[in-house]
């Protein structure tokens, strides 16, 4: 662990760790309202966001694009609840409607704006950069305390520790509330918690959450640590409290493994060049849920027929 | 209209061009009455997880062709590969939501996800192969329509055309299935085999939607034109066909207008063209439309203003609402002065007894068949028959005269 880890790894390391927490989290809450889908829809609609923003700005720069993906969020989940609503129909469906087509109006967009020859790609939104957030001034473990390396850290890393500090500290604030509306809709609202107001809320922290991480790391990770963690740690307890702290547990797991697995696992097979390491933590939480699908000791309902369709 | 808009209308703009617009309508088709199986059992998204999990066939394929020294690029082969990790994630989805507490939309999504992310993980493997052309492999993800081959066209006719047939066979057990599935158990229709083969179509379509409008898109021919067609009918059957229509059309006229001008990439085009047909429909269909729905309410609230006018007016009440003023005066039941006309005082009166009618009626039958259907509008005779409403007028007194 000298120099170059520091230099090269550690940096993309913790960016992926901070975002696979920052999308485990909300994504507890999300699974038990049957919302798991959410985080892939956003992740979806942040493309047209994310065009619009440049043919406004006409610039790539960070904060307004971010903006512009928020932006997009909220207005698809407004939209899925508008059609849900005005056309009475089911859920899955609304949303399948609103975000595919969104998503082609971003496509459009893209195609339509000569976006593609500035590095605005589909494949850079989908695969995210995390291997290239590198931390050049950094020469070693004593620049963790050199003001002047430190202020070369990538950007990303400020940021995603910023909104990961901040939707944890809202799931504390929160608690409660969220974990009884989350049971029990009827009673929290009985006793007088704003329900529509708490999932509207909880709704635009994943975006949020999805936002800040896409623009790090790619959709395949906001999608796959939005629902493979939290789970995974379902099937592991009763309690959402332990639950929580199981999902945290298996997000940096995931990115951990995932990241070294992609950066040194084609190595020891003898290959030369690493492998996408979003789509490799994605895979490894994959493998996390499946060990959990088939050994975890509450994996089934409880109470259900063994052979329920 | 553009002159080559109305040449790709009207297949005038190349062989290639056509044999796309006819497998774009096919499939389209095939979707649009495959997928409203899928919405009918609420099961829609699921089209989604499968569309993700044909990617890590596609590479699989790829890499399996370089290794045995073709150039990688063979569609049908590339299908294949889509095809059984497709089937592969569809069957991962089944086994979580049946062996596992966790929901189906969870199934769903860690499905998606990971196979997407292990067909990422695949694709940067390829790109870094020196053997094989991968050039054609991101197409996957968005589909592509300039860079296809006479016989890519071909593979998609036929494949949409097939889908088509299927759907028109299997029509009648998927609908009792997708209708209810108990009832169809109980008919001894197999429900486990239709519904597999019903998953065996969505993924037929996604496979050859691919190459057409790219995994992600491909789930919207899928979904949107099942929903667009639920708002015209609540007739199942009807469905199928409204929504395989719909689903033709977006086809036919998105790769028609995609083919009529260059940067229109023909996937968004077929898929926006059937969201605009969605809106439309979502607006305009009579009953569930939001139009009808609007139009429902502002003749129910002319019509209580009309009841309470001219309630008011048989009480000889000042009436200072102005919606209810309107209505009087529309009708001709006042003058403009809010004094009564002749007819006016007639339909008053006779409004008058409908409520007292309804009083009594109300106080003796306190049955829900007739005091639930007292909503201040409906007429009695509607509700009692003419010998009831003898024997309330005998209690109430007497033929009132208007007053």
């Amino acid at each position: 662990m000298g120099a170059e880890f520091v230099q090269l790894s550690l940096t993309p390391l913790l960016i992926g760790t901070l975002a696979a927490i920052a999308c485990a989290l909300p994504g507890n809450f999300l699974i038990l309202r049957r919302q798991a889908l959410i985080g892939d829809a956003i992740s979806h609609v942040v493309l047209p966001g994310i065009v619009v923003a440049f043919l406004v700005t006409g610039v790539i720069s960070t904060w307004p694009m971010m903006l512009g993906a928020a932006g997009a969020a909220v207005v698809s989940v407004i939209l899925i609840e508008a059609i849900k609503r005005l056309g009475r129909i089911e859920p899955g469906a609304a949303m399948g409607v609103t975000f595919t087509s969104l998503f082609a109006a971003g496509v459009l967009l893209l195609e339509q704006s000569d976006t593609s020859s500035v590095h605005l790609d589909v494949e850079h939104a989908l695969y995210g950069n995390l291997e290239s957030l590198i931390w050049l001034a950094a020469d070693g473990w004593a620049s963790l305390v050199d003001p002047l390396a430190l202020a070369d850290l990538p950007p990303e890393l400020t940021r995603m520790a910023v909104v990961t500090a901040m939707i944890a500290f809202l799931t504390l604030i929160f608690w409660r509330p969220l974990k009884l509306s989350t049971f029990d809709e009827g009673f929290a609202a009985t006793i007088g918690i704003p329900t529509a107001v708490l999932s509207f809320a909880l709704v635009v922290t994943a975006a949020v959450a999805a936002v800040a991480a896409f623009d790090a790391v790619g959709s395949i990770i906001v999608i796959a640590m939005f629902i493979c963690p939290p789970a995974a740690a379902r099937l592991m307890t009763n309690r959402l409290e332990i639950q929580v702290v199981w999902s945290v547990a298996f997000a940096v797991l995931s990115a951990v493994a995932g990241y070294v697995l992609a950066g040194y696992g084609p190595l020891w097979l003898g290959a030369d060049d690493a492998v996408s390491a979003a789509g490799m933590i994605a895979t490894v939480s994959g493998l996390i849920l499946g060990l959990a699908c088939l050994f975890a000791p509450h994996r089934s309902r409880i109470g259900a027929p063994r052979d329920a369709t | 209209m553009s002159n080559a808009l109305l040449d790709a209308l009207l297949l005038q703009s190349g062989y290639n061009a056509t044999l796309v617009a006819i497998g774009a309508a096919l499939l389209g088709v095939a979707g649009g009455s495959g997928g409203t199986f899928l919405f009918l059992r609420k099961r829609a998204l699921v089209s989604d997880a499968v569309a993700h999990a044909t990617l890590p066939g596609v590479g699989i394929a790829f890499i399996i062709m370089v290794l045995l020294g073709g150039d990688g690029r063979n569609l049908v082969g590339l299908l294949l590969g889509s095809a059984i990790s497709a089937s592969i994630g569809l069957l991962l989805v089944e086994w979580i939501a049946r062996r596992t507490r966790l929901a189906e939309d969870a199934a769903i999504g860690a499905v998606l996800s990971v196979f997407f992310g292990f067909g990422i993980v695949l694709l940067t493997v390829i790109q870094t192969m020196s053997s094989g052309r991968q050039a054609g492999l991101e197409s996957f993800l968005l589909g592509s329509t300039a860079g296809m081959l006479f016989q890519d066209a071909v593979v998609i006719a036929i494949g949409g055309a097939l889908s088509v047939v299927a759907v028109f066979l299997l029509r009648r057990p998927m609908t009792l299935v997708a209708f209810d599935a108990e009832f169809a158990a109980a008919s001894g229709v197999p429900v486990r085999l239709i519904d597999l083969a019903m998953m065996g179509l969505v993924m037929a379509v996604t496979v050859i939607g691919l190459k057409l409008v790219g995994l992600i898109l491909v789930v919207a021919m899928l979904i949107i034109p099942p929903v667009t067609a639920r708002f015209w009918t609540e007739r199942t059957d009807r469905v199928i066909w409204i929504a395989g229509t719909i689903g033709g059309v977006s086809g036919y006229l998105g790769a028609a207008l995609s083919a009529s001008a260059p940067k229109l990439p023909t996937g968004p085009i077929i898929v926006l063209v059937c969201f605009a047909l969605f809106v439309l429909s979502l607006l305009l269909a009579p009953n569930r439309g939001v139009l009808a729905a609007i139009v429902r309410h502002l003749r129910f609230q002319r019509r209580v203003h009309l009841r309470q006018g001219l309630l008011a007016l048989a009480h000889q009440e000042q009436i200072f609402d102005p919606l209810t003023l309107r209505v009087l005066r529309r009708n001709r039941l006042i003058r403009g002065d809010r004094v009564a006309t002749d007819r006016g005082r007639a339909l008053a009166a006779r409004t008058l007894r409908d409520e007292k009618r309804w009083q009594v009626a109300r106080e003796i039958h306190s049955d829900e068949t007739v005091s639930g259907r007292y909503d201040g509008l409906t007429p009695i005779e509607t509700v009692l028959t003419r010998d009831e409403i003898a024997e309330i007028d005998r209690i109430i007194g007497g033929p009132s005269v208007a007053r």
